[in-house]
C-alpha cells in the first residue's frame, strides 16, 4: 500500500491523466468507441430473418394450391414473389430477386386428391448456408402446420409416431440479439483495453521520454502502475456505459449477480490493457504497434471466442488457438452470467484463465522492460 | 511526373519494408490468419454433445435412441438417471441438449398413439440452438419414416423435395472462407495505409513532402502504391489457398475476380488514406481505422445477413465497400456469376474509391498543424 500512496506514483499518475486529456482520442476510444460500437452491433446483428423474399410458382391453381399459400401469405418468415412459370422463378433465384422457390407441380392437386405422394418443390440459393438452412427450416415448418390442418378437415388419418416437444432454456423466443449483445461487450472491451495501450509505451519509446523517465527514482512498478491505473479506470468507464446500454437499450436479460459481472470485468480489462502493453514493449515502434494491434485484437475476438461460431465444431487444432484468446473466456462467462444466472461450474474456471492470462501478460511486460533497458 | 512518382513508391516501399517487423507483419500473420479462421468460422454444428434420459426404457426407445447415435454430429455424453441432472448437465454446457423419453413411450406407439418426446436445448446461443433444434427434428422425422414402413401405416401424403443451388451441401465454410478473402484484404490494405500518412505527419517529414515540386495527386500516387499492390497480391494469396487447401469451388472468371479485388483494394486504400491524412497522430490513426474496419465488417453481411438489419442501418451499409466486394467474391466463387450481373456491385466501389481518394488529396493540402 505504501508504494500505491507514494507521491512519486501520484506524479506520474497525473501526468498521464493529463496527456490522456490532452489526446482526446484516448477518451474516444474508451467512451465513444463502445457506444458506437454497440449501437451498430446491436441494432446491425441479427440472425433472426423476416420477410425473406422467396418465389412461388403454382402451375395448375386448384383449392389445395391456394390454401397452401395462404399458410405461407400469413406467415412473417416469408414475403412471397410469384412468377408465372418454373423458368421464370429460376430465373429470378438466378438474379437474386428471391431466396429461394417453391414449385407446385401442376399435378399437386390432383395427386394430393388421389393420396399419392405429392411433392413440392423447394430449391434455395446455398451461398450463404446457413440463412439457406434456417430457409429450409421456416418452409417446412409452415408446410407441416399446413398438412396437419389439411389431413384433419379433411378427416384423413395418418400416423405420426413420435412428436417433439422441445423447450429452450434460457432464451425461450431464440432472440439471437440475447447471445450476441453479450458478445459483443467483449468484443468492444478487447478493442478498447489493447487499443488503449498499444501505443503508450511505443510512442515514449519513440520520442526517448522513457529513458528521461528512467533516470529519475520512480520504480518500474511504479512506471506500469502508473500507466495502467488510468487506462484501467477510462476502460471501466466504458465497460459500464455497455452494460448499462446491453440491459436498458437492447434489454438483455441480467440473472447473474453484479458483482460477478465486475470482478470478471476487472480481471478480462486488465488482460487487455496488459496485451496492449505488451505489444507496445515488445515493438518499441508505434507503427507496427498498431498493425499489431489490429490483427491481434478485433479479428481473433470476433472469429475465435465462441461468441460468433461455436468453439466445439471447430477443428482440434484450431480448438487449441482459441484458448490463448482471452475473449473466449469471458465470452462464456458473459454469454451464462446475462441468460442464465451465476454458474460457478462455469465461471470460475474461465475466471482462472483470465487471472493467469492477465499475469502473464502483465508480468512478462514487467520483466521486457526491465530487460529492455539495460 | 512517372519519374517522381516512381521514386516516390520506391520511397513508400522503403518505408515499409526497411523494418524487419513490419515486413513480417504485413505478410505472414494475414495468411496464418486464413488458416485459422477458414476452419473457426463455421455455423455448421459438428459436434451437438447431447444426454439422454429414458424413463421409458422399451425396444422403441432404444431403436430411436440409436437414430441419434447413428447421426455422425450427434455425440451422447452420457445417459441420465435422474431429473436433476438435467439442468446440472445444460447449465455448465456439458450438453446442449438433452432428450428426455417419457415413460409409457413404447407402450403409447406400440398402441398406435402419437407419443411425445421432451427435446431441452440451451438456448444461449439461438443460433447453435436453432440448428440443433432442426437436426433432431430431422432425425425425428427419419424414426417416424422408419416406423410407420415397418408397421404398415398410412404417412404423410405430401412431402418437400428441396435442394441447395450453388452449394449443394449447404457447407457453411464455403461461405465464410470466400468471405475471409475480402475481410483480410480489408485488413491488409488499412494496415498499410492507415497509418502511413499520420506516421509522417507525427514525425513532420509530411510537410518537407509537401514543399518538393510533388503536386497532392502524384503524392495521392505515391502512397496508394503500396496499399495497391500489396492488397491485390495479399488477395491473390489468399483465393490461391481458398481455392487449393479449403477448396472452395471457383466457379467464375479470373477477369470478373480481379476487376472485382482491384475496384475494392482502391476503395480500401481511398479510405485508409483519408483516415491517416485527418489524424494528427498515429494513435488518432489507429482509433481511426478500427471505427471504419469494425463496423465495415460488422455491417457487410461477412456473418450476419444485412437483410435481417432494420433499414436504416441497410441504408448505412451502402457506403460500406466491403458489402459489395462479399457479392462479387461470394458470386464468382459459388455461382460463377459474369460482369453483367455485377455491375450494380462494381459501380459503387468505383464510386467509393473516387470520392475517398479524392478526399484523401484534398486533405493533404489542406489540413495542416
Amino acid at each position: 500500500m505504501a508504494a500505491l500512496l507514494s507521491p512519486r506514483l501520484l506524479g506520474l499518475l497525473r501526468k498521464e491523466s493529463l496527456q490522456i486529456l490532452r489526446d482526446p482520442s484516448s477518451i474516444a476510444i474508451a467512451f465513444v468507441l463502445p457506444v458506437l460500437l454497440l449501437l451498430l452491433f446491436g441494432y446491425g446483428v441479427s440472425l433472426d430473418s423476416k420477410h425473406v423474399p422467396v418465389g412461388i410458382v403454382v402451375e395448375q391453381p386448384s383449392s389445395e394450391a391456394s390454401s397452401f399459400l395462404g399458410a405461407f401469405q400469413q406467415s412473417v418468415y416469408f414475403e412471397p414473389r410469384f412468377y408465372g412459370t418454373r423458368q421464370a422463378g429460376r430465373e429470378g433465384l438466378r438474379q437474386r430477386q428471391v431466396k429461394g422457390l417453391l414449385v407446385l407441380p401442376a399435378d399437386f392437386a390432383q395427386r394430393l386428391k388421389a393420396d399419392r405422394d405429392a411433392p413440392i418443390q423447394v430449391i434455395v440459393n446455398g451461398v450463404d448456408a446457413n440463412s439457406a438452412r434456417l430457409l429450409e427450416g421456416y418452409v417446412q415448418g409452415v408446410w407441416s402446420s399446413w398438412l396437419q390442418r389439411e389431413l384433419q378437415a379433411r378427416q384423413i388419418p395418418v400416423a405420426r409416431p413420435v412428436e417433439p416437444e422441445t423447450r429452450i432454456w434460457f432464451n425461450a423466443e431464440l432472440a439471437s440479439r440475447n447471445y450476441l449483445v453479450p458478445g459483443l461487450l467483449v468484443v468492444n472491451m478487447t478493442l478498447v483495453g489493447a487499443l488503449l495501450t498499444a501505443l503508450v509505451f511505443a510512442r515514449e519509446w519513440e520520442r526517448g521520454t522513457l529513458e528521461a523517465l528512467m533516470v529519475t527514482p520512480v520504480t518500474l512498478g511504479e512506471i506500469l502502475i502508473g500507466k495502467l491505473l488510468p487506462y484501467f479506470v477510462l476502460g471501466m468507464g466504458g465497460m459500464v456505459l455497455s452494460v448499462l446500454m446491453a440491459l436498458f437499450l437492447f434489454e438483455v436479460p441480467m440473472r447473474g449477480s453484479f458483482w460477478v459481472l465486475a470482478l470478471c470485468s476487472t480481471l478480462f480489462l486488465l488482460t487487455a490493457l496488459g496485451m496492449g502493453l505488451l505489444i507496445s514493449i515488445v515493438t518499441r515502434n508505434q507503427f507496427v504497434a498498431g498493425m499489431i494491434a489490429i490483427l491481434a485484437t478485433f479479428l481473433p475476438a470476433f472469429l475465435l471466442s465462441g461468441f460468433l461460431f461455436d468453439i466445439g465444431s471447430m477443428p482440434a487444432v484450431v480448438q487449441v488457438v482459441t484458448h490463448i484468446v482471452a475473449a473466449r473466456y469471458f465470452v462464456t462467462i458473459l454469454q451464462s452470467l446475462f441468460l442464465a444466472g451465476d454458474v460457478w461450474s462455469l465461471i470460475l474456471p474461465n475466471a482462472a484463465a483470465l487471472v493467469l492470462m492477465a499475469s502473464f501478460f502483465l508480468g512478462l511486460s514487467r520483466r521486457l522492460l526491465r530487460k529492455r533497458l539495460e | 511526373m512517372l519519374g517522381r512518382i516512381l521514386a516516390l513508391t520506391v520511397k513508400e516501399f522503403l518505408a515499409l519494408f526497411k523494418d524487419k517487423r513490419s515486413r513480417f507483419v504485413v505478410v505472414i500473420p494475414p495468411l496464418i490468419q486464413l488458416l485459422v479462421f477458414g476452419y473457426a468460422a463455421s455455423f455448421d454444428l459438428n459436434h451437438i454433445p447431447y444426454a439422454v434420459y429414458d424413463r421409458d426404457g422399451g425396444y422403441a426407445a432404444r431403436e430411436l435412441l440409436a437414430h441419434f447415435q447413428g447421426a455422425p454430429s450427434f455425440e451422447l455424453v452420457r445417459p441420465i438417471q435422474r431429473q436433476e441432472e438435467i439442468a446440472e448437465l445444460i447449465d455448465r454446457r456439458a450438453a446442449l441438449l438433452v432428450i428426455q423419453i417419457p415413460p409409457r413411450f413404447t407402450a403409447d406407439l406400440v398402441s398406435g398413439r402419437t407419443a411425445p418426446v421432451q427435446v431441452l436445448i440451451d438456448g444461449r446461443n439461438s443460433n447453435s440452438a436453432q440448428i440443433a433444434q432442426s437436426d433432431v427434428s430431422r432425425i425425428l422425422t427419419g424414426f417416424n419414416q422408419d416406423w410407420i414402413a415397418q408397421h404398415q401405416l398410412q404417412g404423410m401424403p405430401v412431402s418437400l423435395v428441396t435442394r441447395a443451388w450453388y452449394n449443394p451441401n449447404l457447407e457453411s465454410r464455403w461461405f465464410f472462407v470466400s468471405g475471409l478473402v475480402g475481410l483480410l484484404t480489408l485488413v491488409v490494405t488499412m494496415m498499410v495505409t492507415a497509418l502511413s500518412v499520420a506516421r509522417e505527419r507525427e514525425q513532420g517529414t509530411f510537410d518537407q513532402l509537401l514543399v518538393t515540386p510533388l503536386r497532392p495527386v502524384e503524392i495521392l500516387i505515391g502512397k496508394a502504391m503500396p496499399g495497391i499492390l500489396i492488397g491485390t497480391l495479399e488477395a491473390s494469396l489468399v483465393v490461391t489457398l481458398a481455392v487449393f487447401w479449403f477448396k472452395v469451388p471457383l466457379t467464375g472468371g479470373l477477369g470478373v475476380l480481379y476487376s472485382g479485388i482491384l475496384l475494392f483494394v482502391l476503395a480500401a486504400v481511398g479510405v485508409g488514406l483519408m483516415i491517416s491524412s485527418l489524424a494528427a497522430t498515429l494513435q488518432q490513426a489507429l482509433l481511426g481505422a478500427f471505427l471504419f474496419l469494425v463496423p465495415a465488417v460488422i455491417l457487410s453481411g461477412f456473418a450476419t445477413p444485412i437483410d435481417n438489419m432494420p433499414d436504416a442501418v441497410q441504408t448505412l451499409t451502402l457506403v460500406d465497400p466491403l458489402r459489395y466486394y462479399l457479392v462479387i467474391l461470394r458470386s464468382v466463387f459459388l455461382e460463377g456469376a459474369g460482369f453483367e450481373l455485377l455491375l450494380p456491385q462494381m459501380w459503387p466501389l468505383a464510386l467509393i474509391a473516387l470520392a475517398t481518394l479524392a478526399a484523401a488529396a484534398w486533405l493533404f493540402r489542406h489540413r495542416m498543424s
